[in-house]
């Protein structure tokens, strides 16, 4: 065998274990149901749940709190998942800059009991970079 | 007024630019066209280089268009509205230029310009086919910003559309559609910084650079040139290389000193996107520098220099697509343009791959096969183990495309990013750096003598003793308490190969300096990168948190053995124990512009029709000199709030103080940025995590009278307070006084936890109307208002509010060594300089023979010195 075999041959060999560790490592978009499912299971693999805040009639969060005088490292919210089942999150951080405003919300962690443990918060602030809107102070005829 | 011109003239020139890329291509493609290389039909490559030229002038025409729009605050632009304000420095105006999607895509086209006119000027004889490449691609590019619609084709976004075609259904505009915004909305304030001047244009300048090799690299395929394309390609390749490692570490120490993730590279696509063409790009150098040497690994070079052009284009589409959705926490706005950029990189896939192909058969190899003595077979190995870190980064960063690709077939997928994406990547990662620095070290030593097993070991040993000397002596301080303790054996690993990697690069140069230092430009970039993998195994490895949460209050103990307490809470003037040091909050500072420190809020009445002015409310004094006097008018910057917090360290006594700082900005909310303490072995980095906010926090308690006379005591929100007189006061801000008005200030003093405040509220009467203006003490979060004069017993009435005291959320770690980073960068940017000047003299040697030269004896020299 020619060395140019050898190292094609090992090439090959380390690409495919990195194909099956990133297999392993991928994380997957849940809903709530299932993430629970998963915990039942004894599955301990952080997972992804895409929702939106819990809000009432008037738009105000509802379930939210963060008392940082209390405990700046403690945040627990209510997030509604793509199929609006409801679930009580904790985040054992900061409440990240700007929550309230964002549009979307992905967390990821995995089930504790009854509470979904958050290691990541990640927001869609959809305002963030386009302005559509002319405010109405700047619209001052 | 709404200025049309300037936008017309702008959208010509870029219609013109399209126009003329168009011609130049055609013509430099006719003029290449079944003509060998050098022989071009001289007619087309006329046409072509005119072409050229014209579009050239046409993009700067768009450039000062845009330009001017953003400079001038043409609001009824959306551009400038968008992405501009009045209030916005000339130097950041810069930055707006290329905030937008449009611009930055401006400035990629722009270096393009620039880089053809190189190659027409100092390439002439590749000009035809390499040209014809260049205007191909800025086809594409101009295509996006060129904002034609064909029925419901969209053909690029235009920077010069006026707002009130860009939302033509804003109430605004159907009522006067002339309107004009009087400001724009502004620069995204984390971007304004003065790395985000110079990084953009960097990493652009880097991304048009691949296109030199890749350009002749496709001429050489094409035109049957398979050999000679590779000189005047590496220093191109390795301009590009420089260019784009030096923008993308720009991007990292931004990141660093803006962003509050705690660090300075975090995985996030965007990033990716630009390290994973870098790798192939380095990898490539490498196989080039093969070739040059031995003849052998053209096919492999030919490839790589085309992926990492490939791949930036492959950048270029993750970035800008949407595509990435959630998965990246600061991707550009969907433009609509994810169509036309796919198009632009399967163009080129296809026509890369095509080439290569038609041509596979045809590139020369070599018989003779490498030996393990032979240091290209470890050169070669070095380009394998970069591009397999580059296939690493980019199989697990393209995830969402895979999802993305799954829905367009018809299939439904889940697949998210690891969720610990920095365990994920160090974990392949490190590996890659182990690689190289052992084979940096190794090759080094081997490429400049002729190798068998004797000398080999011979010239291995040095190194290999020091090194073992360094990291022993290294660990033992570590045990001692000097520096981290080291004990994870993979980090031993990585220390001691990095290590192994100076020393026999350092060894390597003393031997070459002897001869000539220009070819130590290796063994110097090599350094760089040792140094490097040094600085980030101590940063990030052993980062430490400081700021942990000792106070023992929790608010739930569900799960406390994993969680990691990173933020602690400081009232105000009440100090803290963390680690080493003892912290205290000491309140909100502001800029104010020409005044060297940050300026106390308490100093500053801002003025409530204008949030950039402020009256000072005591002399502003910095080193005994005043530079404004109490009344006066200032200019601040009234987004940014730094919170003073002053350190002390405890074994030592010393104090600094960092002022880390809060942006509340309408349109993003609120963004923290870290203030850096910057030290030799290692920086201490502090940001706010929350501060009080103003508005929602702040109940004032209801208010409550003092009726006291002069000398009398009264408590207040637990503080003593003593009223010690009251003075008429002849000027009130804000408040014009007749002569009949009258105006008198309570003078009192109030004992906090460290020092005596003073409380002046007033009582006004004018025109013979009551006015009462409270004084509030933020520090101790009391607001006192003079309510009444009672002139007959002499008594006065306080009155009192109270409220929550202020406060911030802190976050603070230690990184140690990290200027060991900086420093790699700046050492491997030399390294890259030097391998450039002494291969591009290598082309000037090659020209000078065929007659073009200027100065003989120098060029022998230099070949001379190629062939050692």
């Amino acid at each position: 065998m020619k060395k140019t075999h050898i190292i094609g041959i090992a090439v090959i060999a380390i690409a495919i274990a990195i194909i099956i560790t990133t297999a392993g490592d991928a994380s997957s978009y849940v809903s709530f149901k299932e993430a629970r499912e998963l915990a039942q299971e004894g599955n301990t693999t952080p997972v992804h749940v895409v929702g939106r805040l819990k809000k009432d009639a008037n738009n105000h969060i509802v379930g939210m709190q963060y008392d940082p005088r209390i405990d700046p490292n403690y945040f627990t919210f209510t997030l509604v998942d793509t199929n609006r089942v409801e679930q009580q999150v904790v985040y054992y951080n900061n409440k990240p800059q700007d929550f309230e405003r964002s549009e979307q919300v992905v967390i990821i962690g995995k089930m504790q009991q009854d509470k979904f443990v958050a290691d990541k918060i990640l927001l869609k602030c959809p305002s963030k970079y386009v302005e559509n809107e002319i405010k109405t102070e700047s619209a001052g005829l | 007024m709404i200025n049309t011109f300037i936008g017309d003239l702008g959208h010509f020139s870029v219609i013109l630019a399209f126009v003329a890329a168009v011609v130049a291509a055609l013509s430099y493609f006719m003029a290449s066209w079944k003509q060998p290389l050098g022989l071009e039909d001289a007619n087309w490559k006329r046409l072509g280089r005119i072409a050229f030229y014209v579009h050239t002038v046409a993009v700067l025409g768009i450039i000062i268009s845009l330009f001017n729009i953003i400079q001038n605050h043409r609001y009824e632009y959306h551009y400038a509205w968008s992405h501009s304000s009045n209030h916005l420095p000339t130097h950041f105006m810069i930055s707006c230029f290329w905030e937008g999607q449009e611009g930055s895509f401006l400035l990629w086209i722009f270096w393009h310009t620039l880089l053809g006119l190189g190659i027409i000027w100092f390439n002439k004889k590749w000009e035809a086919p390499t040209m014809a490449v260049f205007a191909f691609v800025q086809f594409f590019l101009t295509s996006m910003i060129l904002g034609v619609v064909i029925g419901d084709l969209k053909i690029g976004s235009s920077p010069f559309i006026l707002l009130r075609d860009f939302m033509p259904d804003a109430p605004v505009f159907k009522l006067n559609p002339d309107f004009v915004p009087k400001d724009g909305t502004g620069l995204n304030p984390l971007l304004q910084n003065y790395w985000m001047v110079i990084h953009p244009p960097t990493l652009f300048l880097g991304f048009a650079a691949t296109l030199v090799p890749f350009a002749f690299a496709v001429a050489g395929l094409w035109k049957g040139e398979f050999t000679k394309w590779v000189k005047p390609a590496l220093p191109w390749a390795l301009f590009a290389g420089l260019v784009l490692g030096v923008g993308t570490m720009m991007g990292a120490y931004w990141a660093y000193e803006t962003l509050n993730f705690g660090g300075y590279w975090n995985w996030d696509p965007v990033e990716n996107a630009v390290y994973i063409p870098w790798l192939v790009l380095v990898a490539a150098i490498h196989t080039l520098l093969i070739y040059r040497r031995s003849k052998a690994g053209l096919h492999v070079s030919f490839v790589l220099v085309m992926v990492s052009f490939l791949l930036i284009l492959y950048a270029t589409f993750l970035t800008r697509s949407g595509i990435l959705g959630n998965a990246s926490v600061h991707s550009f706005t969907d433009l609509g343009l994810s169509g036309q950029l796919f198009t632009y990189m399967a163009a080129f896939v296809v026509l890369a791959s095509a080439l290569l192909v038609w041509r596979w058969k045809k590139i020369p190899a070599t018989e003779k096969e490498l030996t393990t003595y032979n240091s290209e077979f470890w050169v070669f190995i070095g380009a394998v183990v970069l591009c397999l870190g580059a296939f690493q980064v980019l199989f697990t960063t393209s995830i969402p495309v895979y999802n993305a690709f799954m829905g367009f077939i018809g299939i439904k997928t889940n697949l998210a990013l690891p969720a610990d994406q920095i365990a994920h990547y160090t974990k392949f990662q490190l590996w890659m750096g182990v690689g190289i620095a052992v084979l940096s070290g190794v090759a080094q030593l081997m490429w400049w003598q002729k190798n068998d097993k004797a000398r080999l070991s011979n010239a291995l040993a040095v190194p290999a003793i020091l090194t073992l000397l360094f990291v022993s002596l290294i660990l033992v301080l570590g045990r001692l308490g000097v520096g981290p303790k080291i004990d994870n054996p993979v980090y031993i690993v990585l220390l001691l190969v990095a290590f192994f990697a100076v020393f026999a690069n350092l060894g390597m140069i003393f031997t070459l300096v002897k001869r000539k230092a220009v070819l130590t430009g290796g063994a110097v970039a090599h350094i760089g990168v040792a140094l490097m993998l040094i600085g980030i195994l101590y940063s990030s490895g052993y980062s430490t948190i400081v700021s942990q949460n000792t106070s023992g209050l929790l608010y739930s103990r569900d799960f406390p053995e994993e969680i990691n307490r990173d933020n602690v809470l400081l009232f105000r003037n009440n100090p803290i124990e963390m680690g080493k040091y003892k912290l205290t909050y000491e309140g909100q500072f502001m800029e104010v512009d020409d005044f060297p420190e940050y300026v106390n809020k308490e100093s500053l009445f801002r003025l409530a029709l204008d949030e950039h002015r402020a009256l000072a409310r005591t002399d502003l004094k910095y080193k005994d000199k005043v530079y404004f006097k109490t009344g006066d008018t200032v200019s601040i910057t009234p987004e940014n709030t730094y919170y003073k917090i002053v350190y002390l360290e405890k074994g030592t006594g010393k104090t600094f103080t960092l002022y880390p700082r809060a942006q509340i900005n309408e349109e993003m909310g609120f963004l923290a940025s870290p203030d850096i303490k910057n030290g030799l072995t290692s920086d201490l980095y502090t940001h706010v995590s929350a501060v009080m906010n103003n508005e929602e926090e702040r109940e004032w308690s209801e208010l409550k009278e003092h009726n006291v006379a002069i000398g009398d005591t009264l408590f207040l929100n637990d503080y003593v307070a003593v009223l010690k007189g009251i003075e008429p006061v002849r000027k009130v801000e804000g408040i014009q006084l007749g002569e009949k008005d009258v105006a008198v200030q309570a003078d009192l003093k109030i004992f906090g936890e460290n020092k005596e405040y003073h409380g002046h509220p007033l009582f006004v009467i004018k025109d013979n109307m009551v006015g009462r203006i409270p004084d509030e003490i933020e520090d101790l979060g009391l607001r006192l208002t003079f309510m009444s004069i009672d002139t007959e017993n002499n008594r006065f009435t306080i009155g009192v509010n109270t409220t929550q005291k202020d406060y911030v959320i802190l976050k603070a770690m230690e990184k140690p060594i990290i200027n060991l980073l900086w420093i790699g960068t700046m050492v491997m940017s030399l390294g890259f300089i030097m391998a450039i000047f002494r291969r591009s003299g290598e082309g000037k040697a090659e020209n000078i023979t065929t007659g073009k030269g200027a100065n003989q004896q120098r060029s022998g020299e230099k070949k001379q010195v190629a062939k050692v």
